[in-house]
């Protein structure tokens, strides 16, 4: 499962989900819309990895881009400000596009 | 650590001097804590017990261990100036290095390690700043420890959602219409900001130009400076 189902550009959306255990999708992100920044390749299930799993599931890992005032209603500063983080892609939905 | 667990340093009340007429012998010093005086977390003895073990078990030697401690000792903010500089006098080398810093850093004799390091260029119209806000994540191997503020509780709520402000605070003010993107290093890639060339450097040989790269500039909370 090492073939990327995104590719740079697509608009994608964050699962909601909050499962518990060592995941690394922060919060602030859950729920919220980017943009693939770039596919970065194949790595190793961290939230299987955090358990001791001695054969981790490969998972592609994205970096998504999000406009700042998609995280916070409340983002006071330029409205093309953006933040960026790595994503696997088993946390990630296609989505409507990002106007 | 703070400087004063360096040291032996204790404050004295106003008027408290070690001048040599006026010490009066049986004045009291606050005790200078030892570092035993604590008691072990479970992480400090499974940390001691794994130590134990790789040398007992003959995986490791005790030389190992200490070499590997002063390797990562020496690694300082100082690497990532090297690259800094380079790719300001060499275009073709900028390149290179944003496309991959692992090969272009082993051009300069460095090894900056076995994590991905992604260099995110500062331009007339984007600015970047780093964080990791579930830890601590920080390229160590261009720039050594990361500061203590950048592993704050404060830096990294913040500065994912009020960057200006936390820029602010640093002393860095962007011009007008200046994009910012925040790079969240929340999981495999590791960040280096490549400042722009300030002016006032023309002429400046690499080596100095190296010397005006500071951590902070890496990180993307301050800009460089022409000294």
């Amino acid at each position: 499962m090492t073939n990327p189902v995104f590719a740079t550009g697509d608009t994608v959306r964050v699962k909601a989900l909050f499962p518990p255990g060592h995941v690394r999708t922060p919060f602030y992100c859950r729920g919220k819309r980017g943009r693939v920044e770039r596919v970065i390749g194949p790595y190793p299930n961290p939230e299987q990895l955090a358990y001791g799993e001695r054969a981790p599931d490969a998972l592609v890992l994205y970096r998504v881009t999000f406009p700042q005032g998609e995280l916070w209603d409340d983002y006071e500063g330029d409205s093309s400000d953006v933040l960026e983080l790595e994503l696997y892609e088993t946390w990630l939905e296609q989505d409507e596009d990002i106007a | 650590m703070s400087h004063s667990d360096d040291h032996h340093h204790h404050e004295h009340p106003t008027g408290h001097s070690h001048g040599m007429y006026d010490v009066d012998p049986t004045h009291e010093h606050p005790p200078q804590p030892d570092i035993e005086d604590s008691a072990l977390t479970r992480f400090q003895l499974t940390q001691m017990a794994v130590e134990e073990l790789l040398v007992e078990k003959g995986i490791l030697t005790p030389d190992e261990m200490r070499a590997q401690l002063e390797r990562m000792d020496a690694l300082s903010p100082a690497q990532g100036a090297r690259l800094v500089a380079r790719a300001w006098v060499d275009e073709a080398f900028r390149t290179r290095l944003i496309d991959n810093s692992q090969t272009a850093a082993a051009e300069l004799g460095l090894d900056i390690g076995p994590m991905p390091i992604l260099v995110m260029e500062n331009t007339p119209e984007v600015h970047n700043v780093i964080v990791c806000t579930l830890c601590s994540c920080y390229p160590r191997y261009l720039l050594g420890f990361p500061p203590d503020w950048y592993k704050s509780r404060s830096y990294r709520s913040r500065v994912v959602r009020e960057p200006r402000a936390v820029l602010t605070e640093f002393g860095t003010g962007l011009a007008d219409g200046v994009r910012i993107r925040v790079h969240d290093s929340n999981a495999d890639m590791r960040y280096m900001v490549l400042p722009m060339r300030p002016a006032g450097t023309d002429g400046m040989d690499e080596e100095a130009l190296a010397a005006l790269v500071t951590r902070d500039c890496m990180i993307g909370v301050t800009l460089p400076r022409a000294a």
